[in-house]
């Protein structure tokens, strides 16, 4: 009841839906920075959506089945092959024992999923099994993947051998057709002929400590995530935002999507992995329903903002919640 | 005092502004109103987490949304005006002090034009309030350094510093619960282990910590029985 990494590419982390309950204690919250696609390859293969998963970056690994297993692929898009045979994303699996699932680099977006059905058994941390790469704890021996590792899986070659009969018996066993439910509502705006994600914002709570001129320029702006990215924030690059006085708070509680703003004027939008409190001064907090969207989107790459009550964030959360929500009927 | 403000942060979380100050009060309010939410469990209320003069509410956006929230929360801010002390617990830790173990008291001693006793003497008088916990798991940020001991950060940060150290960094101090890179001034270290993944921690945001200050040899005999060795 095991996988084994035979190369993992350039980072390639255990993760669930993260860890909840113990921020208060310092704990990061973690979990998949695209909890969408994530979610969405459990639910394809009929496990929970917190089950943990393999995201990837970039590229993706090459893993060996040491026992048969059915699994799923979602997120960011990439060549994927099983022994040499094409695999789609979105569609359910099955991998005989000693098989060799390789997936390539994406062909757009930046994280993919790999769900097996049980879900990766890691031993949980504080209740959750997701990988905290800062403070080495959770996932795989609070680490990256590296090769010749072997993550438990929760279920039997036998097991995913009846469950893959039944998945075919019922039909399921074929790619989800639906794109919208595949990628995630993607907002965009349209900024002559270029086409840019569009990321809708909360006012934060500090929205007042900066000058009209800033909250203005912040949605009216192009910004670009520079190299400094990973699952901790992305750092964007654009027109500097001016506080009326000083990006230096006392330090409070920040969520994911949290826009913080340096000394610099360059937003800094927290990811999965950041710190629990923080002392910059937040313009806006980007809505849940978006932060996949951001999640997969690489460096260089031009994003904008737009301002949302958080009514109809709230709304955009839950039209979310329903797309996924159709997936799991598929299965029950 | 002001009134307690209340913010969104997204759609997943509420901030209470209670002040705009690292004090007593401020904090006795946090620490108030963080219990009360708590006791009150709210419907969709995921975690609280508190900070120097605020607390955080995490919510789950399927379950409620910021209007419900803030509606049931306001009530209870309007509870924490009236002065209610909350005990909290005050935590002894153990620490040797200079030598290996705090190779930067010399230096705090010197900034401070103090001897090494007596900034042992300053630094084990007060009883600290843990205003928050953050950076680290288990990371206790500090009110009640006594000024004389407020030291610059080192300028070039150490890669490594051992778990359990206690160190000085401006006006703040505290201890690292596990290793990590860091500028603070090391002036001793605890045998005790402030952080296991699976147990809860010794302290919480509200309680108070005193240090303790104790020989060498009884650090090796605590380290032992610890399994910190």
């Amino acid at each position: 009841m095991s996988l084994c990494v035979l190369n993992p590419g350039p980072l390639t982390t255990v993760q669930d839906l993260g860890r909840e309950g113990c921020a208060a204690e310092g704990f990061r919250r973690c979990g998949a920075a695209d909890d969408y696609a994530a979610r969405l390859a459990n639910l394809l293969i009929g496990n929970n959506p917190g089950d943990a998963v393999l995201e990837t970056t970039l590229r993706g690994p090459e893993v060996q089945f040491v026992t048969g297993a059915v699994f799923a692929l979602a997120g960011a898009e990439a060549d994927a092959a099983l022994d040499g045979r094409p695999v789609p994303f979105f569609t359910p699996a099955f991998a005989p024992a000693g098989s060799r699932l390789t997936i390539g680099t994406a062909r757009a977006g930046l994280r993919s999923y790999l769900a097996v059905w049980g879900g990766i058994a890691v031993a949980p941390v504080r209740g959750s099994r997701a990988t905290d790469l800062a403070c080495h704890l959770g996932g795989f021996s609070g680490r990256a993947l590296h090769p010749g590792d072997v993550l438990p899986l929760a279920r039997t070659g036998q097991e995913a051998a009846a469950h893959w009969q039944e998945l075919c018996r019922r039909h399921l066993d074929r790619p989800l057709g639906d794109r919208v439910v595949c990628q995630g509502p993607a907002p965009w705006r349209q900024l002559g002929t270029e086409r840019l994600p569009l990321l809708r914002a909360v006012p934060g709570p500090q929205a007042a400590a900066f000058t009209p001129g800033a909250r203005d320029l912040f949605v009216h702006s192009v910004y670009r995530l520079t190299p400094d990215c990973n699952r901790m924030a992305c750092k964007l690059q654009g027109p500097a935002l001016e506080t009326v006085s000083g990006a230096d708070i006392l330090s409070d509680g920040i969520v994911e999507g949290s826009v913080q703003v340096s000394g610099n004027g360059q937003p800094i939008v927290m990811l999965a992995d950041h710190q629990t409190t923080g002392g910059y001064a937040k313009i806006g907090t980007v809505i849940s329903a978006d932060l996949p969207e951001l999640a997969q989107l690489r460096p260089g790459q031009a994003v904008t903002f737009d301002w949302i009550d958080p009514a109809g964030a709230v709304a955009a959360a839950r039209r979310r919640a329903a797309l996924l929500q159709q997936v799991k009927e598929r299965l029950s | 005092m002001e009134a307690v403000q209340l913010f969104p942060e997204g759609d997943c979380g509420l901030l209470a502004v209670c002040g705009e100050r690292i004090d007593d009060r401020v904090g006795d309010r946090v620490t108030a109103l963080d219990v009360a939410i708590r006791a009150a469990r709210l419907p969709g209320v995921v975690e609280t987490v508190p900070a120097f003069a605020s607390l955080l509410v995490r919510y789950d956006p399927l379950l409620t949304d910021y209007d419900t929230l803030a509606a049931a929360v306001e009530p209870l801010t309007a509870r924490t005006r009236v002065h209610r002390r909350l005990g909290g617990r005050v935590v002894t830790i153990p620490v040797c002090y200079g030598g290996d173990y705090g190779p930067d008291l010399a230096f705090v001693a010197q900034h401070a034009g103090l001897t090494e006793g007596e900034v042992i003497r300053r630094h084990t008088a007060p009883r600290y309030r843990i205003y928050m916990l953050g950076f680290l798991p288990g990371f206790p940020y500090l009110g009640g350094l006594d000024p004389a001991l407020f030291t610059p950060r080192l300028q070039n940060p150490r890669t490594a510093i051992p778990a359990g150290s206690v160190g000085i960094g401006g006006q703040q101090t505290g201890v690292y619960p596990v290793v990590s890179p860091g500028g603070w001034q090391l002036i001793g270290r605890t045998p005790l282990r402030l952080f296991a993944p699976d147990r809860p921690l010794p302290y919480a945001a509200g309680d108070r910590i005193r240090f303790v200050p104790i020989t060498a040899a009884r650090f090796a005999e605590l380290a032992q029985k610890e399994g910190t060795v």
